[in-house]
C-alpha cells in the first residue's frame, strides 16, 4: 500500500517528542495500528475502541451543529427585520452562520488539541481522543457572539486545570466542555447572560437603531455568486430593528411567565420578536447557545447515542424523570410566575435536552455504577430545575447542576459500592452462624 | 377513511420491501467480505426474536427444576468452530507428551521431580510434586520413557517430556482402590492425592489446586462450556456414564455437603443422560443455567448457587474430565487421561475445526497436521546505524496457536504441549496489519458487540477473528460495559481500580475472591480501553493470597 509506505517513511525520530507525538496522533487517526494482543489474557479483541466511541458522539452532534449554524444567521436577520421567515434567504443565513461559527470551532480545537499534544509529548504517551468530543461540544454551548480570545482562554483553562492537571483523558473530575463555559460565566458574566450575546453581531447595537450591520469580506465575497443566481445578497448598513430585545424564551419566562412566552404564534410583528410559540421553541428558531436551540436535532443525536449504546440510557431516563417531577412540584407550589410554567414546557426551553443528551452522559465524569447513574441523573434533573427556577440572576441551571453532580458522582458511587460490600459481608456473617 | 387505510397498507408494504432489499444487500456484502451469513438478518425470523424473548429453555428441563436465566453476557461467534464432520472424533497421538508445572497456579517454580531421566514410566506413575504440598502427586499422563526436562529462566521447570510408547498404553494398576461404601473421607483423600487425580480438583478463591487439608462448603462441576469454539462435554462422557456416576459419588463424599452440577438450560442438543440424571446420586444437585457466555463458567455457577465469601471458606470445582478420571480410577484402578478436545480455527486445513480424542499433554504439532507454516516475511522500515531509514524484509508471525479458548487461553508454540486443564486448541490469524481508517469505517468484518458496527445488530454472525487489538490502550473511560457482560452482582471496573490502588479491603469486599480469569475474560474482550483485565485480576489475587 503506497499510502502507508509514505507515512512510514516520514515518521520522525522518537527523540523529538513533540513532533513524534503529533505524528503518532495523525498516523493512528489515518490507520488502525498493527498492535496485536499479548500472549496472555485475551487473544482477540472487540473491534470497538475509544476513537470510535468518541467519534460517534461527534457524529451525533452534527445535526445540532448544522441547525445551530443556520440559526445563528436566522437570528441575525430577524434582528435586522429582514428575511424573518425561518427558511427565507437560506443561503445568507447559512453563510453568515458559517462565518460566525467556523472561527469558534477552529480556535477551540487548535487551542485544545495543541495543549493535548504538548502534554502527550511531555508524558511520553499517545494523544488520547477525549478532546475530539470536547472540541465539538465547546462551540455548541457557547453564545454565537463569543469573543475568540475569551474562548481561547476558557479552553486553555478547561484543558489544563480541568483535565491535564488530573492526569488526562479518563481522569478528569469535571466535564471539560462545561468547565470552559463556567470559566466564561464567572470571568466574563456579561458575555454569557442577559439578552445581549445570543444574537450574533447585535450586542453592538444596543443603543437602538443607530447601529447598522457591517459585513466583512468573508460575507461579501459570496455576493457576486448570489447575485448571479438571482438570490438576495448581504446588504451593508441595514439598521437593526428598534426595540428588538433578543431575550431568550427562558429569560422571558423567568420575568413574565409562560403566558408571555407563548403569547405569539411565532410570527414577527413590526420586526419585534420578543415572544415565541412552543412550536418555535421546539424547532429551534429562537436565540440561545449555538447547539441547544433545535430540539429535534438534539433528540436525533440522543437516539443515535442510545441505539449505538455509546451513551447511558440510565442517566438520560432518570434525568428526564427528575426534571419532570421537580417541574411538577414547582407547578403545585406556584409561588412565582416562573414556577407556573407547565413542567413539560421546560423541555423545550434552554439547554435542558442538550445537557441530558451530551453533558450528563459523559462517562468519565458521571457516576460509574449502574445504580449510581440513576441517582446521578435524577439529582441533576432535580438540582438543574431548582437552579433554573429559583436562581434570581441566571435563568438556566444545567451547567451548574451537572458540575455540582460531577463533584458528587464519586460519593454516589461510593455508597453504591459500600452497599455491595456490606451485602457480601452480611451473607458471610449469616454463613458463620 | 378508506384512503387512509390504503395509504397505510402501501406504506407498510413499502417499508417491508425496503427492509427486504436492505436485508438482501447486507447478505451479499457480508458474504463478499467472507462472513458467514447464517443468522444474518435485518428482519426478525420469528415473533419470539422480535419480542426479544430469547431462546426458550430446552424440552429436557423438568418444569419444576430450578432454572437460572442469565440476561447479561455475550456469545463471541467465530467462524471455523469444531464439527464432527464425516469422520467423527479423530484419534490423535503424538510421539511425546508433557506435563507443565506452570499450568498450576501458585506452584513453586522448581518442583521435586521423582523419576530419573531416562526411566520408564507407566500412565499414572508419579512424576513430580510441589515442595509446598508434597502429598499431592502429579502423575504421568501416558506410558513411555521420561526423556527430557525443559527448563526456563532461573532453572525453573517448564516441561517434563515423556516419549510415549508406540504400542498399547501401559497403565499403573492401583491395587488399593478404596470402596466408597466402607472407606472414610480421609482414605479417599489419601488415595486421590497419591494417585495423581487430585490436581483435577481446583479451589476458589484463587483458582488453585485444592488444598486437601480443607473441607469445601460445596463442589461444583460445570458440564458445558460457552466460550468460543468450546468442546462438547457430551462427546467426552459418551460411553463413560458409569465412570461419571462413580466420580460424582466420590465428589459427594469429598464435599460432605453438596455437589452442584451446572447443566445448560438451552442447549441445541439434549445433554447426555449422565448429566440430566446425575441427581440420582445422593448429594448431587442439578442447576440449569441459560444465557450467553460466560453462562457455562463454573465461576458464574458458584456465584449464583453458593458464592465464595470473605470468610475463609472455600469451594472446589472440577470439569467433566476430572469427574471421569476420578470415576475411572475408582472403578478400574487405572489413570486414564484420555479426553475429547476441540481443535478450531479458520486457518486449519478445510477451514473448519474438529474434535479429537487425545491424552493429556499431547504435543500441539500432532493436532495441526496439514496447517500452513506460521511465519511469513513482511516489508518494514528500520533505522540503520547512521539513523537513516531503510527498507528491510523481516520475519513476522502469521498465525497464533492458543492452548485453551481465545479469551483466556495461553499462547503456545507448535513444539509445545496442550495445557493440563485445557480441552481445546484454538488457531487464530495474527492481526499485525494496518487498516486505513479501520476505527472509522462501518463494516470491517471483525467480531464485535458494539452497535456502532452493523454487525452489532446481528449477534448471530460468525466472523473470522484475528489478534489485532483494534485500538490502543487507554485509561478507563467507558463505564458499564464490563457489567453488561458479566452475569454476577459484581462491579468489575471497581474491583480493577481497587487492585490498581492496592486497596485490599475494598477488593475483597467487592468480590475479587469470586472471580477467576476466565470469568473476567469476556470483560477484557469488550473493553473499549483495551485494558489487560486478566493480568490485573491475577495480580490482585496473588497479592491477596500472599496476605
Amino acid at each position: 500500500m503506497a499510502l502507508i509506505d509514505f507515512w512510514k517513511r516520514i515518521e520522525p525520530s522518537k527523540e523529538n517528542q513533540f513532533l513524534h507525538a503529533t505524528y503518532d496522533a495523525f498516523f493512528t487517526f489515518m490507520f488502525k495500528p498493527n498492535l496485536t494482543t499479548k500472549g496472555k489474557g485475551v487473544h482477540i479483541r472487540d473491534a470497538m475502541d475509544l476513537k470510535r466511541t468518541m467519534f460517534h458522539v461527534v457524529i451525533a452532534l452534527q445535526l445540532c451543529l448544522l441547525v445551530g449554524t443556520f440559526n445563528i444567521g436566522h437570528q441575525h436577520f430577524v434582528a435586522l427585520g429582514i428575511h424573518t421567515g425561518f427558511i427565507e434567504a437560506f443561503h445568507l443565513k447559512l453563510v453568515f452562520g458559517l462565518v460566525q461559527l467556523l472561527p469558534i470551532v477552529i480556535v477551540a480545537n487548535v487551542v485544545g488539541l495543541g495543549i493535548e499534544f504538548y502534554f502527550a509529548a511531555r508524558r511520553g504517551h499517545a494523544v488520547e481522543e477525549g478532546f475530539l468530543v470536547s472540541g465539538m461540544l465547546i462551540p455548541l454551548i457557547m453564545p454565537p457572539d463569543i469573543p475568540l480570545w475569551m474562548l481561547a482562554l476558557a479552553v486553555a483553562f478547561a484543558v489544563v486545570i480541568g483535565k491535564e492537571a488530573f492526569g488526562g483523558t479518563g481522569m478528569n473530575v469535571l466535564n471539560v466542555a462545561l468547565l470552559a463555559r463556567v470559566f466564561i460565566f464567572f470571568a466574563y458574566p456579561t458575555e454569557i447572560s442577559g439578552d445581549g450575546p445570543w444574537v450574533a453581531a447585535w450586542a453592538l447595537a444596543e443603543d437602538g437603531a443607530t447601529k447598522v450591520a457591517d459585513y466583512y469580506w468573508a460575507h461579501t465575497m459570496f455576493n457576486p455568486l448570489f447575485e448571479a443566481a438571482g438570490w438576495s445578497t448581504f446588504v451593508q448598513g441595514t439598521p437593526f430593528v428598534a426595540g428588538y430585545s433578543g431575550a431568550t424564551p427562558l429569560a422571558l419566562g423567568a420575568a413574565q411567565g409562560w403566558a408571555q412566552v407563548d403569547a405569539a404564534t411565532g410570527e414577527v410583528t413590526g420586526g419585534i420578536l420578543s415572544q415565541y410559540s412552543a412550536l418555535q421553541m421546539w424547532m429551534g428558531g429562537i436565540p440561545g447557545c449555538i447547539g441547544e436551540t433545535s430540539k429535534p436535532a438534539i433528540i436525533f443525536g440522543a437516539i443515535f447515542l442510545l441505539i449505538t449504546r455509546v451513551a447511558s440510557w440510565r442517566v438520560m431516563l432518570s434525568f428526564v424523570i427528575g426534571t419532570a417531577l421537580t417541574g411538577m412540584i414547582f407547578n403545585a407550589w406556584d409561588a412565582t410566575v416562573f414556577m407556573n410554567i407547565p413542567w413539560y414546557q421546560h423541555f423545550g426551553m434552554g439547554g435542558l435536552l442538550f445537557a441530558m443528551a451530551f453533558m450528563a452522559t459523559d462517562p468519565v465524569t458521571a457516576a460509574q455504577t449502574n445504580r449510581g447513574k440513576i441517582i446521578y441523573g435524577f439529582l441533576i434533573g432535580f438540582f438543574g430545575m431548582v437552579i433554573r427556577v429559583m436562581n434570581p440572576a441566571y435563568a438556566e441551571g444545567w451547567m451548574l447542576a451537572i458540575l455540582l453532580m460531577n463533584v458528587f458522582a464519586p460519593l454516589v458511587d461510593h455508597y453504591v459500592l459500600e452497599g455491595n460490600i456490606s451485602k457480601r459481608l452480611k451473607r458471610a456473617k449469616e454463613y458463620a452462624k | 377513511m378508506t384512503w387512509g387505510i390504503i395509504i397505510a397498507i402501501v406504506l407498510v408494504l413499502f417499508i417491508f420491501t425496503l427492509l427486504t432489499l436492505g436485508d438482501g444487500l447486507l447478505k451479499v456484502t457480508a458474504s463478499q467480505a467472507g462472513e458467514d451469513t447464517s443468522g444474518y438478518s435485518v428482519l426478525p425470523s420469528s415473533l419470539q426474536e422480535l419480542l426479544g424473548l430469547g431462546k426458550k429453555k430446552g424440552e429436557y428441563v423438568p418444569d419444576d427444576a430450578p432454572v437460572k436465566r442469565l440476561k447479561r453476557g455475550f456469545d463471541v461467534n467465530l467462524a471455523g468452530g469444531p464439527s464432527l464432520g464425516q469422520t467423527g472424533i479423530r484419534e490423535v497421538r503424538s510421539a511425546t507428551y508433557a506435563l507443565k508445572p506452570k499450568d498450576f497456579i501458585g506452584m513453586s517454580p522448581i518442583p521435586k521431580v521423582m523419576p530419573e531421566l531416562g526411566a520408564t514410566v507407566k500412565a499414572g506413575e508419579p512424576l513430580f510434586y510441589d515442595k509446598k504440598h508434597p502429598e499431592i502427586i502429579y502423575a504421568a499422563p501416558v506410558s513411555g520413557e521420561f526423556i527430557e526436562l525443559r527448563r526456563g529462566e532461573k532453572r525453573s521447570i517448564n516441561e517434563l517430556v515423556i516419549l510415549a510408547d508406540q504400542g498399547e498404553m501401559q497403565y499403573h494398576k492401583h491395587e488399593d482402590v478404596p470402596n466408597l461404601e466402607t472407606a472414610s473421607r480421609a482414605d479417599l483423600v489419601d488415595f486421590l492425592t497419591a494417585s495423581g487425580a487430585w490436581p483435577f480438583l481446583r479451589q476458589r478463591p484463587f483458582d488453585i489446586v485444592a488444598d486437601p487439608s480443607m473441607t469445601p462448603k460445596s463442589i461444583f462441576v460445570s458440564t458445558f462450556d460457552t466460550a468460543p469454539w468450546a468442546t462438547d462435554a457430551n462427546l467426552s462422557v459418551a460411553g463413560k456414564e458409569a465412570a461419571f456416576r462413580k466420580g460424582l459419588e466420590a465428589l459427594a463424599m469429598l464435599s460432605g455437603t453438596k455437589v452442584h452440577l451446572g447443566v445448560n438450560g438451552m442447549a441445541q442438543q439434549r445433554p447426555s443422560d449422565a448429566f440430566l440424571k446425575a441427581d440420582e446420586v445422593e448429594g448431587v444437585e442439578i442447576h440449569y443455567f441459560q444465557g450467553q457466555h460466560p453462562a457455562g463458567n463454573v465461576g458464574v455457577h458458584i456465584h449464583h448457587v453458593d458464592p465464595v465469601l470473605p470468610n475463609g471458606q472455600v469451594v472446589w470445582h472440577t470439569d467433566v474430565h476430572g469427574v471421569l478420571l476420578i470415576g475411572q480410577l475408582l472403578l478400574e484402578g487405572i489413570f486414564d487421561t484420555s479426553k475429547v478436545i476441540a481443535v478450531a480455527g479458520a486457518e486449519l486445513p478445510g477451514e473448519e475445526g474438529y474434535y479429537a480424542r487425545v491424552h493429556q499433554g499431547i504435543q500441539i504439532a500432532a493436532l495441526l497436521e496439514g496447517m500452513a507454516d506460521d511465519m511469513t516475511t513482511e516489508k518494514a522500515y528500520v533505522r540503520n546505524a547512521e539513523g537513516q531509514k531503510e527498507e528491510k524484509m523481516v520475519e513476522v508471525r502469521s498465525i497464533r496457536i492458543v492452548s485453551g479458548d481465545l479469551l483466556s487461553g495461553k499462547q503456545v508454540e507448535r513444539e509445545s504441549f496442550l495445557g493440563f486443564y485445557d480441552d481445546q486448541l484454538s488457531v487464530v490469524k495474527e492481526g499485525n496489519y494496518y487498516e486505513l481508517f479501520g476505527w472509522l469505517v462501518p463494516q470491517t468484518g471483525h467480531p464485535t458487540r458494539s452497535r456502532t458496527f452493523p454487525g452489532g445488530f446481528f449477534p448471530g454472525t460468525h466472523y473470522v477473528p484475528d489478534t489485532n487489538t483494534n485500538g490502543e490502550k487507554r485509561a478507563f473511560v467507558m463505564t458499564g460495559e464490563y457489567e453488561s457482560v458479566l452475569p454476577m452482582n459484581i462491579y468489575p471496573q471497581h474491583v480493577m481500580r481497587a487492585i490498581l490502588a492496592k486497596d485490599f479491603e475494598k477488593m475483597e469486599g467487592l468480590g475479587l475472591l469470586e472471580l477467576g480469569e476466565e470469568d473476567i475474560a469476556l470483560c477484557e474482550y469488550v473493553c473499549t480501553s483495551k485494558q489487560p483485565l486478566q493480568a490485573i485480576l491475577r495480580e490482585g489475587l496473588d497479592e491477596l493470597r500472599a496476605q
